[in-house]
């Protein structure tokens, strides 16, 4: 099937290839890193992971719709500010939705379950009272829409290498946060065993708020980043949800790394197989592919190895 | 959700003249007869229709402006004294996305409430949905998106384009006007873009043209880097995409990103599936270059598209945009008002039989006429997507363009 092309055409095709399967990633581990914090370190499963995405997709929509009305002067620089908006604004509302519903659900996980998949319906009502039903289109600036040419036929989309900046940035901090904090030694000791923790003077109860803030924060951020590369309306969240549950238990839940690496894995197999074959085609294999490893492992990936 | 929605009432001169009572009760009794022997929701002031569309799931991004159309038309038709004297009252139901849920409130519009006419349905899935209903309890729905034909009731009229009105016209320009040879056949995943690949692969063959590529990708799919990458490998000279939804605004997006600028038509980009109301989320920076080909333009500089598009940004706000599917929902209450004046009367079996070769003159898109097969004789433009998010008229053709729901050799 290559014969018909030269051989600078089919590196230059490889190489962008490979950048496409790159930025493929950083997508699933923006997308998934959040759920994960949630999943592997609470054991809920936040079903209105994608509405707190969304949520933050809105927010950098309003942002832009400020500067370029009262700064427009600013305006190329207002996507950093939108982001760190997004991430609080997602993390509060997080922590209220903790407050008001999650804690009274900690015993009974397939509750929490239902509990966030209701949410995730009301969020999405609620952004199409606020916002109205149709997608809203956020305006960015143009130094984020062009590609950089590398060489005459290789040509680096430049928000996609944002993406994979802001993937890259995050996931450190997370790692950094989870394994060189205070706060992190706490929300581990938690997930090995609860009581104990709160024997020991942790106060759990604030550890979990602030776990599913950050959870939430991270969506809101990669919410806020995908105005790049997708659609934000009151239901685009629904797009991304089921490959991040995909990339989440793939990975093993508890495990950030697993989490890496199975984003990794998914990424890789689907760019691949779509540039050999159709996209529907392409997503039926992955999902086999999964199934099957999951059949093999149904722990995931990488898990945990704690005493229960 | 039910709404029912009066309108301005008013009083009929001539009842106000009748001497007796009983003389006017006789007198409308045989009126009422005359005009609906079924048993439709028809009084002597006022005559029911239902509204059936999704305004609430991932459909009512597309489908609010069709029921806003719909609601526009009717309360117009009401200002011009209603049809047949009548004033239109319509039921209003939401589908909510949810294909069962649409052929429950049909039934429910048909049976409980008995309208005399259903606008309504956006996806094809729905319209299958409802269709037996339609037919068991002969019901007439004026269904308005552009669909990919193969589909024919006597309970439905079709005022959107059926595939070969839209594609093949399109195809002929970009062939005779930009020299295009070779096409990737680009689109969501189900039966409206696959079918509409069909019709466009067997034309481009026709002429002699060739198809370097054909690729559908899962509805809501959001990652188009690896497609681009073999489009750029196979250098089309036109990238036809039949995209919908939310992966419309991720593949624009990424397009651009990839360094593919669509104002420079190497390729050209030219879609069946982008209106106004797409654009307005993919955002018009993203899609300007782009052509599209359909029947109707907000931008059509005619006067009954001037008076539509006053008329409606006055009714439903400055902000809003109209594309294709909103001006064919436009088209139904009117249709419908000139079939039941022609039948003199609301029976369902009098309107479909005075349906084929109604006109109407004041159409926003210029002309419009039922063809014996329930779809419109329509022109068919091309758009060139402007950074407003508003498409150039460029081209339209000449001829009304006769509609081929089963065209013989593209199936």
């Amino acid at each position: 099937m290559f014969a018909e092309y030269t051989t600078s055409e089919l590196l230059s095709i490889f190489a962008m290839q490979g950048v496409a399967g790159l930025i493929l990633f950083s997508v699933f581990v923006l997308m998934a890193l959040g759920l994960a914090i949630i999943f592997g370190q609470m054991g809920v499963i936040n079903m209105a992971h994608g509405e707190f995405m969304i949520l933050g997709a809105y927010v950098t929509y309003l942002t832009s719709e400020l500067f370029s009305a009262y700064l427009p002067d600013y305006f190329s620089s207002y996507f950093i500010l939108a982001m760190i908006l997004a991430f609080i604004a997602a993390g509060l509302l997080g922590a209220l939705v903790e407050w008001l519903m999650l804690r009274h659900l900690y015993q009974r996980p397939l509750d929490t379950l239902l509990a966030t998949w209701g949410l995730s319906l009301i969020l999405q009502q609620a952004y199409r009272t606020i916002f109205g039903a149709r997608e809203v289109g956020v305006t960015l600036p143009d130094w984020l829409m062009g590609s950089y040419p590398l060489t005459d036929t290789i040509e680096l989309p430049i928000n996609g290498l944002f993406v994979m900046c802001l993937a890259l940035g995050i996931s450190l901090t997370v790692g950094i946060l989870m394994y060189r904090s205070r706060w992190g030694t706490q929300v581990r000791a938690v997930v090995q065993n609860r009581p104990m923790a709160g024997a020991v003077g942790i106060n759990t109860a604030r550890v979990d708020r602030l776990t599913f803030a950050l959870g939430c924060g991270i969506a809101g951020v990669a919410g806020s980043a995908f105005t790049m590369i997708g659609s934000t309306g009151p239901t685009s969240g629904q797009l991304y949800i089921v490959d991040t549950f995909l990339v989440v238990v793939f990975g093993g839940a508890a495990s950030l790394l697993g989490t890496i690496a199975s984003a990794f894995t998914i990424s890789q197999a689907q760019s691949t197989m779509e540039f050999f074959l159709s996209g529907s085609m392409s997503k039926v294999l992955t999902l086999l592919f999964v199934v099957f490893i999951l059949m093999l492992r149904p722990q995931g990936l990488f898990s945990l190895k704690v005493r229960r | 959700m039910t709404t029912t929605v009066r309108h301005t009432h008013q009083p009929k001169r001539w009842a106000k003249s009748l001497l007796g009572l009983a003389a006017s009760l006789a007198f409308s009794a045989t009126l009422q007869a005359e005009v609906n022997t079924t048993g439709l929701a028809v009084t002597d002031t006022t005559v029911k229709v239902g509204i059936l569309h999704s305004v609430t799931g991932t459909m009512a991004i597309s489908e609010t402006g069709s029921v806003q159309a719909e609601m526009l038309a009717i309360e117009q038709i009401n200002a011009m004294g209603g049809v047949l004297g009548r004033q239109i009252e319509y039921i209003q139901e939401d589908g909510a996305s949810d294909w069962p849920t649409f052929a429950e409130k049909s039934k429910k519009l048909l049976v409980n409430d008995k309208v005399a006419a259903v606008f309504g349905c956006w996806t094809s899935a729905s319209r299958k949905a409802v269709l037996p209903i339609f037919e068991q309890y002969n019901g007439m729905l004026y269904y308005p998106t552009f669909y990919e034909g193969l589909e024919q009731s006597p309970n439905v009229i079709y005022t959107g384009q059926e595939a070969t009105q839209q594609i093949i016209a399109g195809i002929d320009w970009v062939v005779k006007n930009k020299g295009a040879k070779s096409f990737y056949l680009l689109g969501s995943d189900y039966i409206w873009p696959r079918t509409s690949n069909k019709i466009a692969r067997k034309h481009i063959e026709k002429l002699g043209l060739s198809v370097v590529g054909e690729e559908y990708y899962p509805l809501g799919h959001t990652q188009f880097n690896s497609v681009i990458n073999k489009i750029k490998l196979k250098k089309p000279d036109v990238i036809y995409a039949i995209v919908v939804g939310g992966s419309n605004v991720a593949f624009y997006k990424q397009l651009k990103a990839a360094g593919i600028d669509m104002t420079k038509e190497k390729p050209l980009v030219l879609t069946i599936s982008v209106t106004e109301d797409e654009v307005l989320g993919i955002g018009g920076e993203n899609m300007v270059g782009a052509y599209a080909a359909m029947k109707y333009f907000q931008s059509l500089p005619n006067d009954n598209n001037k008076a539509f598009v006053e008329a409606f940004k006055a009714r439903w706000g400055k902000d809003t945009v109209i594309g294709d599917v909103t001006q064919a929902a436009y088209l139904g209450p009117w249709l419908w008002k000139a079939a039941v004046e022609k039948a003199g009367s609301f029976d369902i079996d009098k309107v479909r039989a005075a349906s084929p070769g109604i006109e109407l003159t004041t159409a926003p898109e210029g002309y419009v006429k039922i063809h014996p097969n329930h779809h419109l004789w329509s022109k068919t433009r091309i758009g060139h997507a402007r950074a407003d998010g508003q498409y150039d008229v460029v081209f339209e053709t000449e001829q009304l363009i006769e509609p081929n729901p089963f065209p013989e050799g593209y199936q």
